[in-house]
């Protein structure tokens, strides 16, 4: 006799209750803190807003403790946090010209207006893991300060326009589209793609910008310049008939410089890739100017070499971590109906490919 | 869950699916681009239906979820919390009166009436997706009514195993025009798509697609005249209830192999059993909690 398993319910409620257990982790071991986590493990709050495409540093922190560290868990609940809310209005574009740097290079020129500063970063740091970090009761750490640069940081690229080295990127008026409100239509233009690619995941986009540095699509990518910091955010406020200002966010911004294109009616001319991206997030910014830089080859008159980079449908519907994770896990679901069907067609084709042996002998 | 507007998506949202969904019905079997948002289920999981649900729902309506057949599969009971949660709504476990049901792989055996909808998840709904990976492409072969490559492929089955080797997301016909994908159900399912009474609704939440299929629509699977379409189930009776028609999952019950097979609408086989049908390993029906 049998009687089918029942109990779905019962079983998940009770994983819950496992999973919210094993987050807390052992119970002699203080609790994180949110502010913790903001505070000190601001790379990771930093990458789940620019995936998450929501500036809150607070609700990224929340999100990281409550996905035990997995940041895509964790930006997948910034996601649907997201939808829940009211859409207002749209700022102005931020004036990156203007922004509040803390790290600030070139790697085109060895000085330009502006100067290098390095500011927090790993590059020159020998990657020996600091035991000391690990013994209770860290020192206070201080950083040496120097005097913050008065008036804007201008482009390095502005310069390069000043002669004509470099294209010149056309102002348009259009309002952008919006991928979170418009279904993505493809061709897409390159304000849809960068915002695709500006929420797209890290290591998707750091694997494709590496494709193209090692020859598929190659486009010889300078980091013109890397910069970060803060920017103010304005908006148009109609009944007041001026701008004010909402707040701060603190950017990601690089521009590289490629390669010349050239012909026999236009002088050769540097091209440009961009990245912008929430928080300090260096890495997704140059990644995603390398790969703005490969699919922009149709505007530019480039050959497809037929390079993962250098295709718009593949790079734009395969970039979002989020769609891509949902989709690969799905297959933990049961499937048994078609896995049946599959299984009787099998069965079925065998038998019929022995009965035809038999005959055949 | 109070701070969520009724069925967790707000108004404009919900307007903006009405609309899709409108436009499907008005041309049957095309997809209609929508802008589907992310919802706190991961994608792949149903979330194209659950929208596609949460725009069709009022407080009045009386919902059922089955997965594979099933009321009680761990995604079907996760769906239908999230509704009763976030709209409150009556639920059911009978399909007879159910006036909402969204379904992943599987049509009720319960024939559907006209004030029902069915709602499918749908993971690919582009039926040409595996002979051609772009969008840009499919959709114009969709636009010239270019369907060569499915019978192409079709015929390739039949060259190669003496069978059409597609044996669920079976594609069909609507109306003599789109090729449509059914979603992965069994095509023992496929007749059952045809000269339905209920509206039939499916939704791809991360593909953004959405398509219908108004009552009494004309859905042919396709085949050839020489190799006739053929829908097909295990060559069992269900050992609960002993049902010869419905569609049955085969289960594993011991460690030498053995299997029997039971009915994979958890409902249907309920209800036999509760008319005094017994399968051969079944147990004379007793009501739930008894």
């Amino acid at each position: 006799m049998y009687v089918a398993v029942k109990g779905g319910e019962r079983a998940i409620e009770a994983a819950h209750d496992w999973l919210a257990d094993e987050r807390r982790g052992a119970r002699d071991v203080p609790e994180l803190s949110v502010a913790q986590i903001r505070e000190q493990m601001a790379l990771a709050v930093n990458r789940v807003m620019a995936e998450g495409s929501l500036y809150d540093p607070d609700l990224a922190a929340l999100a990281i403790k409550q996905a035990r560290g997995d940041l895509i868990e964790a930006i997948f609940l910034i996601r649907a946090y997201r939808t829940t809310l009211p859409r207002f209005g749209a700022s102005r574009p931020v004036e990156t010209g203007a922004m509040r740097c803390e790290r600030r290079i070139s790697a085109t020129f060895k000085d330009a207006p502006g100067g290098q500063v390095l500011g927090p970063t790993f590059d020159y740091t020998h990657r020996l893991l600091d035991f000391a970090l690990a013994a209770e009761g860290e020192e206070h750490v201080s950083a040496p300060e120097a005097p913050a640069r008065a008036g804007d940081v201008p482009h390095v690229a502005g310069f390069l326009g000043r002669e004509g080295l470099i294209q010149g990127e056309p102002t348009v008026d259009d309002v952008p589209p919006d991928l979170t409100r418009q279904p993505m239509d493809l061709p897409a233009n390159r304000a849809l793609r960068l915002q695709a690619l500006a929420r797209g995941d890290e290591g998707f986009l750091l694997g494709l910008a590496y494709s193209t540095q090692r020859g598929y699509a190659r486009n010889h990518a300078f980091v013109g310049e890397l910069r970060i910091g803060a920017v103010a955010v304005e908006m148009e406020i109609p009944e007041l008939g001026f701008a004010i200002e909402l707040g701060e966010v603190v950017l990601t911004e690089c521009e590289t410089v490629n390669q010349f294109t050239g012909s026999k009616t236009e002088p050769p001319q540097f091209t440009r890739g961009y990245g912008l991206v929430f928080g300090q997030t260096e890495r997704k910014a140059i990644a995603m100017a390398l790969v703005d830089r490969a699919l922009r080859w149709r505007e530019l008159g480039e050959e497809d070499q037929g390079a993962p980079a250098q295709d718009e449908e593949f790079v734009l519907m395969h970039c979002d971590n989020i769609q891509a994770t949902g989709f690969l896990e799905h297959i933990k679901l049961p499937h048994y109906v078609d896995f049946q069907s599959e299984l009787e067609l099998v069965r079925k084709l065998r038998r019929e490919a022995g009965e035809g042996r038999e005959a055949a002998e | 869950m109070s701070d969520y507007n009724f069925a967790y998506l707000d108004e404009q949202t919900k307007r903006m699916i009405r609309r899709a969904i409108l436009k499907a019905l008005a041309i049957p079997g095309y997809q209609v681009p929508f802008a589907s948002r992310e919802m706190p289920m991961p994608y792949g999981w149903g979330t194209g239906g659950v929208q596609v649900t949460a725009a069709c729902l009022t407080p009045e309506d009386r919902l059922k979820v089955i997965d594979q057949g099933a009321d009680d599969t761990t995604n079907a009971v996760s769906i239908r919390k999230f509704f009763e949660r976030t709209a409150g709504v009556a639920t059911t476990e009978e399909t007879a009166r159910a006036s909402l049901i969204q379904t992943r792989h599987r049509i009720p055996e319960t024939p559907l009436t006209e004030d029902q909808i069915l709602v499918y998840q749908v993971p690919i709904p582009e039926p040409l997706r595996f002979l051609e990976p772009r969008e840009t492409e499919t959709r114009k072969m969709h636009a010239l009514e270019e369907y060569g490559l499915v019978h192409v492929k079709l015929y390739e089955d039949i060259s190669r195993h003496g069978a059409i080797s597609t044996a669920y997301a079976y594609p069909v016909k609507v109306e003599g025009r789109y090729v449509m994908d059914p979603s992965p159900i069994p095509k023992f399912d496929n007749p059952k798509l045809s000269d339905c009474p209920a509206i039939q609704l499916f939704g791809a939440g991360r593909e953004q697609r959405i398509y219908a299929l108004p009552p009494w629509t004309e859905v042919v699977s396709l085949d050839f005249e020489d190799h006739p379409f053929e829908a097909s189930k295990a060559d069992a009776p269900c050992a609960l209830c002993g049902s010869e028609t419905s569609y049955l999952d085969e289960v594993i019950v011991d460690d030498a192999g053995g299997r029997m097979f039971v009915c994979s609408d958890t409902d249907h086989c309920r209800a036999r059993r509760a008319a005094g049908h017994v399968g051969a390993e079944g147990a004379p029906f007793e009501e739930a909690g008894a």
